[in-house]
């Protein structure tokens, strides 16, 4: 579904992503983790097409992104929902325009159309549409905030394939419980395989059992749980050291001591 | 960008309301920029042609000065000055906040969008804020030439209306075209080019808006320079 082979890419003259290679398969899950700057966003902005690799190619369906015209990027976008960090909701527009952005722009639906489609996928996302419709996205907590970036997502395309980037990243607890059992939901009940990129080991465990290691742009790590736990690579262990001592990481210290 | 202006979707609304902000939310500047420059100019003016005695002239002088240099050049850096930096600073933010990659992502083109509705409510606003300016301070250097320099109003209207001729008013209006594009192309690509969060978006404005205002003022001179000799029979 999804391939990543040999890819690289820098920012200018800065190295970000070497050689990266992985597979997507239907009704997968994956999380891919790593340090802050090790290029996981990246990965996932090739993958939307947003960025061309400077070598190695992105092969979406056995399609090569990369390879593709603005026009053609935009049919395979149609498959793929993206929930970006921090939401990146339109913060001019209220939440109800957000979440029907999509219906908007491309289609001639009347508003009272969208608005029912709006208000339908509010609700599934666990949120109430008469309380929130009209308010602006910086009125909301932020995890309300990515639960409407993520019902954007889903009502804006008609995805076989969810990337989340940091989806929970400075949520309290509750709210990211709240977004983790909505990502459950979708991956398990729509089938939708998922790309989860966090640097947060509990929130990783909790979508997906397959684990990618990020480390200074190249794959330290592919495999499963017990295996990330029993690996003995340095740079995994230097990852995940940090977890262990951490008095914070209550979750991270009873898998990795687990 | 240039292309946005051409081929569907046109976006009829965003450019409404981005002529509303820019051209309505620009006036008052323009209003007292041209009254006071026009005022200052006049009083300027009629001293020096005091000493020769020909403080008559001060409206055919206001005319000249204020429609063809004055009133273009002031409202193309007025308008660098307060709408350049907004439009970097706003496309910034959105690039700064994932904004633009959602657009991508949603399958809408950020320039077309975004940067369209800008240019063309710049190419037209300019010059309807240019001939505000031009207006105001010909107005405001007639209260000098009137009540201060004791010019018969009159004679200064004449010698205003004698020298509104096309080749003057052409000037006054091809320039702010020209100054409005400038504005736009600098302000979007500044805004889209950034890079480095927050700090990089306050440079990126601040370049905008140093740039803007600086091209406007070479740009004048050229296009002076290029447009005079084919527009000197009907000045």
């Amino acid at each position: 579904m999804i391939e990543l082979q040999n890819v690289s890419f820098a920012y200018g003259t800065k190295p970000v992503l070497r050689n990266v290679s992985f597979q997507l398969d239907q009704n997968e899950s994956v999380v891919i983790m790593g340090p802050s700057g090790s290029g996981k966003s990246t990965i996932l902005r090739l993958i939307l097409g947003l960025a061309t690799p400077d070598e190695g190619q992105v092969l979406v369906d056995g399609a090569n992104i990369c390879a593709m015209r603005e026009k053609d990027k935009q049919e395979i976008r149609k498959s793929i929902g993206m929930v970006f960090q921090d939401g990146a909701l339109f913060d001019s527009l209220t939440v109800g325009e957000n979440v029907g952005y999509y219906l908007i722009e491309h289609t001639r639906w009347t508003w009272q159309e969208i608005e029912a489609k709006v208000t339908e996928m509010l609700g599934f996302v666990g949120l109430d549409a008469d309380e929130i419709i009209d308010k602006l996205p910086e009125q909301l907590s932020g995890g309300m905030q990515r639960r409407v970036a993520i019902g954007r997502a889903l009502l804006s395309t008609n995805p076989k394939i969810m990337l989340y980037d940091e989806p929970t990243t400075g949520l309290d607890p509750q709210s990211t419980e709240n977004v983790l059992q909505l990502i459950n939901k979708l991956t398990r009940e729509r089938r939708i395989s998922t790309i989860v990129v966090t640097h947060q080991i509990a929130d990783a465990f909790n979508v997906s059992d397959r684990f990618i290691v990020i480390h200074a742009g190249e794959v330290a790590f592919d495999g499963t749980t017990r295996e990330l736990r029993d690996s003995k690579d340095e740079r995994v262990a230097a990852f995940l050291a940090p977890f262990k001592s951490s008095f914070t990481g209550v979750a991270e210290r009873e898998f990795l001591n687990s | 960008m240039i292309r946005s202006l051409f081929g569907p979707p046109f976006y009829f609304q965003e450019t409404l309301e981005q002529m509303y902000l820019i051209g309505i939310g620009s006036l008052y500047l323009v209003v007292l920029t041209g009254l006071f420059s026009g005022q200052g100019f006049a009083l300027a003016f009629s001293n020096e042609l005091a000493d020769f005695g020909a403080k008559n002239y001060l409206g055919r002088i206001m005319s000249i000065s204020i429609v063809r240099e004055l009133g273009p050049t002031l409202t193309g850096l007025m308008i660098a000055a307060r709408v350049a930096s907004g439009i970097t600073a706003e496309i910034g933010a959105m690039k700064s906040s994932s904004q633009i990659d959602a657009m991508l992502a949603f399958g809408i083109d950020p320039i077309k969008k975004i940067a369209g509705p800008r240019l063309i409510t710049l190419l037209i606003m300019a010059p309807v804020l240019t001939i505000v300016c031009d207006v105001i301070a010909i107005v405001g250097a007639w209260v000098i030439a009137v009540y201060i320099s004791h010019v018969s109003s009159t004679l200064y209207w004449a010698c205003v209306f004698e020298r509104l001729t096309f080749g003057n008013m052409f000037f006054g209006i091809i320039k702010p075209v020209i100054f409005g594009f400038i504005i736009a192309v600098i302000a979007c690509y500044k805004g889209f080019s950034s890079e480095g969060g927050t700090k990089g978006v306050g440079q990126a404005t601040t370049n905008s808006v140093v740039l803007a205002s600086i091209t406007i003022l070479m740009v004048n001179f050229f296009v002076t320079k290029v447009i005079y000799p084919y527009i000197k029979g009907y000045l």
